[in-house]
């Protein structure tokens, strides 16, 4: 642990251009008893893409959720994007403005078209105008691929078009920072593809970006950084290469070693 | 085990085309064999049913068409020594007090009024249920707002449009039982939502009070709810102030079938899936926009048969009203049974057999409608 805190505090220092996107400061959190997240700090800078991997139930999806609080963290600091996260409602707002979220099972509204799923945010916590927020809408469905199915309800779509509805509907909001929470998991092989593609696209154009997933080829390919989990601790933090090839930790190569046949 | 049989072929050489399926029975002897005669105890109990239609449906329709009585001015035409036939039901009774079960006791010369109000309520539910009407959301002004202004100006009357004042006292009959179940319906979906809302707060203080007020009225029959808001009410306000006689048990109503609504609710809320309040709070959704637009919607969609269920069961409740004295349809009809120019043996069933009717007509019509809501919204979208 000491020596990846120390590589966030050198990573900090040489790059004195901005204030990080994502602080989290020795970061604690308990479900009852249990200890979910155990002394957590990371730094993410702005248009780093981050690919965080590691067991199940090893406080992976729970990390990413307490960034824009879907999760209360009991201690420690959480910063984004320069507003620390608090009990203050107000604060908790301007977060999840700029924090778009995409999770395992899109969580589209149903009983809204598509166009109304990605019209709905900017209209209310935006205050843009409906003809603005349409023509925002169509624009980012265009760019996942899917412009002509707008007005069809989410329902009628495959799982892996229903997810790049779900990352339009994030964008529409133009986040400084995207999650993705397990963005491929519950969806069918054919699909995945297409999903990845979308996520690649978004990082090539500089989006800050923390994924949980376990597509290994995604991480390789675009991540900056890869994160590795286990029972609630950042156990290992390295470049894809490095992580691929010389994995320094017992469980990441071990972990390693059931994913990668 | 026999060598002879042929190897099966496990992998198709060719696409195979979409063949019809195999013949299909149809025919009247096919759907009855099928549907009310496929096995023992299904023979047993069709049988058993039409053993008891056969007792019931006959007298039945006897009494109500074929022995009826259909015209008359008053008792002899319904009475059969005096008729010289068998009397069945005495629709001449129904027909002769037809203005007293509408109307009440209301001037003859002000029903009109009573007309009118009948009208604008039925533009009122039309614009609302009838969903392709034109400006629904100038629909719901006009319901929840011009309405019931309308409502009081025209049945109670005002000086200052030059309408005469009708005591509440006067009202009565199917009038009042529709005020009844109006407001009581308008005012507790509402209350319902807000309450289902409270109990799930995160709040102590709300949530505490929600669950007590809830708790307490459906703990409590809905009659001692209204003996209470009749003679109980008033002793709580200062002296000065009274309510009127027909307010007190609507506000009973309305708050009974309100915390009955909570709970019908509160189910829809529990069966939102937990990803809705994610997705919706992750795009920085504040909790009145994530519930108005995002959970309510669905949620209540789930519950529609549970609302009308209350709806069904608030609008036959509001006979309880005449506990208090209220004139109601129920009440008019027992007024107009111990009339004794209409004393004959059949005027009790004929008077309740024209109230059943009168509820029958209009729960069902709630029923079939709630039916068709949920198939339209079930062919728009399917998860």
């Amino acid at each position: 642990m000491a020596t990846t805190a120390n590589a966030i505090q050198t990573s900090a220092t040489v790059d004195p251009r901005a204030e990080p996107a994502v602080q989290m400061l020795g970061v604690n959190k308990w479900y009852g008893e249990f200890h979910v997240l155990r002394d957590i700090n990371l730094n993410v800078r702005r248009g780093e893409r981050i690919v965080i991997c590691g067991p199940s139930g090893s406080g992976k999806s729970t990390m990413i959720r307490c960034i824009n609080r879907l999760e209360e963290h009991q201690q420690g600091r959480i910063i984004v994007d320069g507003t620390e996260l608090t009990n203050d409602l107000k604060r908790i707002d301007e977060v999840r403005r700029e924090v778009g979220m995409v999770f395992q099972h899109f969580n589209l509204f149903p009983h809204l078209t598509i166009l109304e799923n990605c019209t709905l945010a900017p209209i209310w916590v935006k205050k843009m105008p409906k003809k603005d927020a349409e023509e925002v809408a169509m624009k980012y469905l265009t760019r996942v691929k899917i412009p002509e199915q707008a007005n069809k309800y989410p329902g009628q779509l495959s799982g892996g078009q229903q997810q790049r509805v779900a990352i339009a509907r994030s964008l529409c909001m133009s986040p400084k920072i995207m999650l993705f929470d397990e963005p491929t998991s519950a969806l069918d092989p054919e699909m995945v593809k297409e999903v990845l593609d979308t996520m690649v696209g978004l990082a090539e154009e500089g989006m800050t970006m923390l994924c949980v997933t376990h597509e290994m080829g995604f991480a390789r390919q675009v991540a900056d950084r890869v994160i590795f989990m286990d029972a609630g601790q950042i156990v290992e933090m390295n470049t894809p290469d490095a992580f691929f090839k010389n994995p320094q930790h017992e469980r990441t190569k071990l972990f390693l070693s059931q994913i990668l046949h | 085990m026999s060598s002879s049989v042929e190897t099966p072929v496990f992998i198709q050489t060719k696409s195979h085309e979409a063949l019809p399926p195999p013949n299909l029975a149809r025919g009247p002897i096919a759907w009855m064999r099928e549907n009310l005669f496929p096995s023992i105890p299904n023979t047993i109990l069709t049988l058993v049913v039409f053993y008891l239609l056969y007792v019931a449906i006959p007298p039945l329709v006897k009494f109500l068409f074929i022995d009826a009585v259909w015209t008359g001015t008053d008792r002899d035409a319904c009475r059969a020594e005096t008729a010289g036939h068998p009397v069945g039901a005495c629709w001449a009774f129904v027909w002769d007090k037809i203005n007293y079960f509408i109307y009440g006791s209301y001037p003859i010369t002000e029903r009109w009024r009573v007309d009118v109000w009948f009208v604008l309520l039925a533009i009122g539910v039309v614009w609302l249920l009838w969903l392709k009407a034109p400006r629904r959301d100038v629909g719901a002004v006009y319901f929840f707002i011009v309405f019931p202004v309308l409502s009081f100006i025209l049945l109670l009357g005002s000086d200052w449009v030059g309408l005469d004042h009708v005591p509440t006292g006067l009202w009565g009959g199917i009038l009042v039982t529709l005020i009844v179940a109006t407001v009581g319906i308008v005012f507790s979906l509402p209350f319902g939502i807000l309450l289902a809302l409270g109990r799930r707060s995160r709040l102590p203080i709300i949530r505490m009070a929600s669950v007590i007020f809830i708790e307490f009225v459906r703990g409590v029959p809905l009659i001692t709810v209204l003996i209470m808001a009749n003679t109980m009410l008033p002793l709580f306000l200062p002296g000065d102030i009274t309510i009127d006689r027909l307010a007190r048990p609507l506000v009973g109503v309305a708050l009974f079938a309100s915390a009955y609504m909570a709970e019908v609710v509160r189910g829809g809320l529990q069966a939102m899936p937990k990803g809705q309040y994610e997705g919706a709070m992750s795009l920085g959704l504040k909790y009145w926009q994530m519930m108005v637009f995002i959970i309510l919607p669905q949620a209540l969609r789930i519950v529609i048969p549970g609302i009308v269920n209350t709806f069904i069961g608030l609008f036959k409740d509001t006979s309880l009203v005449a506990i208090v004295g209220i004139f109601d349809l129920v009440k008019t009809i027992e007024a107009s049974r111990i009339d004794p120019s209409w004393s004959a043996p059949t005027i009790g069933y004929t008077g309740y057999a024209f109230a059943a009717f009168f509820y029958f007509i209009f729960c069902w019509g709630m029923s079939r409608y709630s039916l068709g809501v949920e198939r339209r919204l079930a062919a728009g979208q399917n998860r």
